[in-house]
């Protein structure tokens, strides 16, 4: 009974947090890994890259749902209308700034990919080296302290939305509490974030 | 004469002759005059229909009915809010006034916008309750008084629209229903006798351009003129279409 239309938002909510939310989680967790030194990041990594099936895990958990919620993402953010300078409500600035975080993702998320991922698969070793020799051009660095702020408040935003969307926060209080929780979320990742950054440099 | 009848206030209207020309801004000056609100100064320029630059100028068009905030008629931007003309007072206002239509729906001339969709919209999402039959259906069952009260504020609803000129997700690339129709959902869904046909408005508003298509800007709330707690409603209306999804999917004899 349900059209499309509802199952495919349902779904882009869902997924934004499960998996791909969850994914970013364990991504920064590993990536945290580098302020012990190189050969604790390197132990992370290579610890990811063994797991078994990878490339099924990969394919059905990270890139499938990371594309279905791109594309998606995408046709919402340029189906809506951006109006924080008639309405400067602090929940119309979240509603902006979540859809301009994702087209920016969108953007990171490929150079991200093929500087890592796609170039690991043409033969380049991933390890703490590529990553520090990415970062140690200060442009790009920029590039990355922003693409990680975007994905964690993307992310965070992302959480409360998914609570109401799915009907857990009601009631306005439930929501603002949600708010205060997603914001420590914000800085509690986006600390995980940052901080695993700057120990490439 | 007294210091307050030499006082004028100005508006600025943004104006257009039909649904398809262009709009165009004019500026009038009113005399003050105490206690006046948007319409009051609307009268004044109809009755002397001059711009700021002394030109003569055809009155401008706006609609107007119940003037007490209950109709929903005469909603229209002011000062880039969208509000009641009859409950804006005039020295509560910064000045210049701007005038604008609510542009989310189609402009039929000046400040007149065509509101259809929003009926439909109610149509579409069953927003009434059937009592007619072949036979006397006798009385239904009871509403707890409580439970009245509480339904009265959402049914406070006038259809004005400001909650559509507010939405971003209402505008020409989306069909989305926007916040008015769907509240009136958890109105008929809360009545006893309307609960009856509660799973065929959940279905109406999980179909396209329905509940999902809201982004939760929640700007719709802050502009309600009559304080009707629409997110709260659209939250409550996302649980009950999970539920109902999830009964749709996996039930057998729920309907």
């Amino acid at each position: 009974m349900a059209a499309r239309d509802y199952v495919s938002h349902r779904l882009h909510s869902l997924i934004g947090v499960i998996p791909v939310g969850l994914f970013l989680v364990v991504h920064l967790t590993v990536n945290f890994q580098a302020t012990k030194g190189a050969g604790a990041f390197n132990q992370a990594a290579a610890f990811m890259e063994h797991l078994p099936y990878l490339l099924f895990l990969e394919v059905f958990l990270i890139y499938l749902p990371l594309l279905f919620h791109a594309v998606f993402g995408v046709y919402l953010a340029f189906t809506s209308t951006y109006t924080v300078n008639q309405y400067g409500f602090l929940r119309n600035w979240y509603y902006a700034i979540q859809r301009f975080t994702g087209l920016f993702l969108v953007i990171f998320l490929a150079w991200h990919i093929w500087e890592t991922r796609i170039a690991m698969a043409l033969g380049t070793p991933l390890n703490y080296d590529l990553m520090a020799t990415i970062l140690s051009n200060h442009a790009l660095f920029i590039f990355y302290v922003i693409g990680v702020l975007s994905a964690v408040f993307h992310f965070s935003n992302g959480v409360w939305a998914f609570c109401v969307h799915w009907g857990i926060l009601v009631s306005p209080k439930s929501q603002k509490i949600g708010t205060y929780a997603v914001l420590i979320l914000f800085l509690l990742l986006g600390f995980v974030g940052i901080r695993a950054l700057f120990a490439f440099v | 004469m007294s210091e307050a009848t030499s006082k004028t206030i100005r508006l600025i209207i943004t104006r257009q002759e039909g649904p398809k020309s262009a709009p165009y801004e004019e500026s009038f000056d009113v005399p003050y005059r105490p206690n006046m609100n948007v319409i009051s100064a609307l009268m004044a320029i109809r009755r002397h229909p001059v711009t700021s630059k002394g030109e003569q100028t055809s009155a401008p068009q706006w609609e107007m009915n119940c003037l007490e905030e209950v109709c929903g008629a005469c909603s229209m931007v002011i000062n880039g809010r969208p509000r009641q003309a009859c409950t804006a007072l005039i020295d509560k206002l910064d000045q210049p006034i701007h005038l604008k239509p609510m542009r989310t729906f189609p402009v039929v001339r000046d400040l007149v916008v065509d509101r259809s969709r929003m009926f439909d919209a109610l149509k579409k999402v069953k927003a009434w309750i059937p009592i007619d039959g072949t036979y006397d259906l006798g009385p239904g069952p009871r509403m707890a008084e409580n439970k009245r009260q509480w339904a009265y504020e959402l049914s406070k609803c006038m259809t004005c629209g400001c909650c559509l000129e507010a939405c971003p997700n209402v505008n020409s690339k989306s069909d989305f229903m926007g916040p008015a129709p769907l509240s009136q959902v958890r109105l008929f869904n809360a009545h006893p006798t309307g609960a009856m046909n509660k799973a065929e408005r959940l279905h109406a508003i999980m179909g396209s351009g329905g509940l999902a298509s809201c982004g939760n800007s929640q700007n719709c709330v802050e502009v309600c003129p009559k304080g009707i707690p629409l997110t709260t409603s659209i939250a409550a209306l996302n649980r009950e279409t999970v539920v109902q999804g999830f009964r749709d999917f996996f039930g057998s004899d729920y309907i």
